[in-house]
């Protein structure tokens, strides 16, 4: 299964910034049941999208090499639904990366509308740790996650 | 800036960081205990704390954990060593360990990390009188 909740990096700043789309498609699984007649994207996985924007964003800044890990979120307040045909726009900024993590200032609107502002704090696993219980292999950015960011250099006539 | 002017900066912090009530900010609660901090908490205060006062907050410098690694010379049968005193004295001059001092076991470890004791850490950080 393809865990991918972002379709798109619109724009990306190495160690800054970046930003994505998600289309939402009434095609998604999770409509089914969320909800019967009432198709309204899970908040969860708008919070994916935000972490996953985020998540690439952190681990491009130090090559990959670390294991980022969503640690927390403090608090998100969602400021109203979204529902399918609509396109989010998740955007991600650095506020502090270091050794054992980063925190992450996140947003996601459709239109001019803001859905929700929060902060992602992810941890770089092995160093938050202590001792790598986790062995070598990187097991964040697998099935695909990585390879987002090139897909954003792809255009219709590329 | 004074003291007073850190306490409410400190406390605006555990607001954001532990989603608490103001009220429940005190300058004797304890991050774990009171507050319900838990360990990837301590980073998140770490890294507002260094935004919010533009200091530099090495790791293990406000919050040591070499002493909860479990080394025998620091730590005996879940008690703090001599030795062990003698370090959290060292590493955290800004503590108040009198009251633990006369029963330091590794579970009230967790009730030195007051309020207070991030306010003391920066006064000393940033250069401010008691």
């Amino acid at each position: 299964m393809r865990w991918i909740w972002i379709d798109r990096f619109t724009a990306f700043e190495s160690g800054k910034s970046a930003t994505a789309i998600k289309n939402v498609s009434l095609a998604e699984d999770h409509f089914r049941e969320h909800f019967p007649g009432y198709p309204v994207m899970p908040a969860p996985l708008i919070l994916e999208g935000l972490a996953q924007t985020g998540g690439i964003l952190v681990g491009e800044a130090r090559q990959f090499r670390e294991k980022v890990v969503l640690a927390k979120i403090p608090q998100a307040q969602f400021l109203r639904e979204v529902y399918a045909g609509e396109t989010l726009t998740y955007h991600a900024s650095i506020l502090t990366l270091r050794d054992e993590g980063a925190s992450v200032q996140c947003s996601a609107w459709v239109g001019n509308e803001t859905i929700v502002q929060t902060e992602i704090f992810f941890a770089h696993l092995d160093q938050a740790r202590s001792g790598a219980i986790f062995g070598d292999k990187n097991f964040v950015f697998t099935g695909g996650l990585k390879d987002m960011l090139g897909l954003s250099k792809l255009t219709p006539n590329g | 800036m004074t003291k007073d002017d850190i306490y409410q900066k400190v406390a605006a912090t555990l607001v954001d960081a532990l989603n608490v009530d103001e009220d429940q900010v005190t300058p004797s609660a304890t991050l774990q205990g009171d507050l319900g901090a838990e360990s990837i908490d301590f980073l998140d205060i770490v890294f507002r704390l260094e935004r919010e006062f533009n200091v530099k907050i090495p790791r293990e410098e406000l919050f040591p954990e070499s002493i909860f690694q479990g080394d025998p010379n620091l730590v005996q049968n879940g008690r703090v060593t001599e030795k062990g005193l003698a370090e959290l004295r060292e590493k955290m001059p800004y503590a108040d360990l009198s009251e633990f001092e006369k029963n330091p076991t590794m579970e009230a470890i967790g009730d030195l990390f007051t309020v207070d004791l991030i306010v003391r850490y920066l006064q000393g950080k940033l250069g401010v009188a008691a």
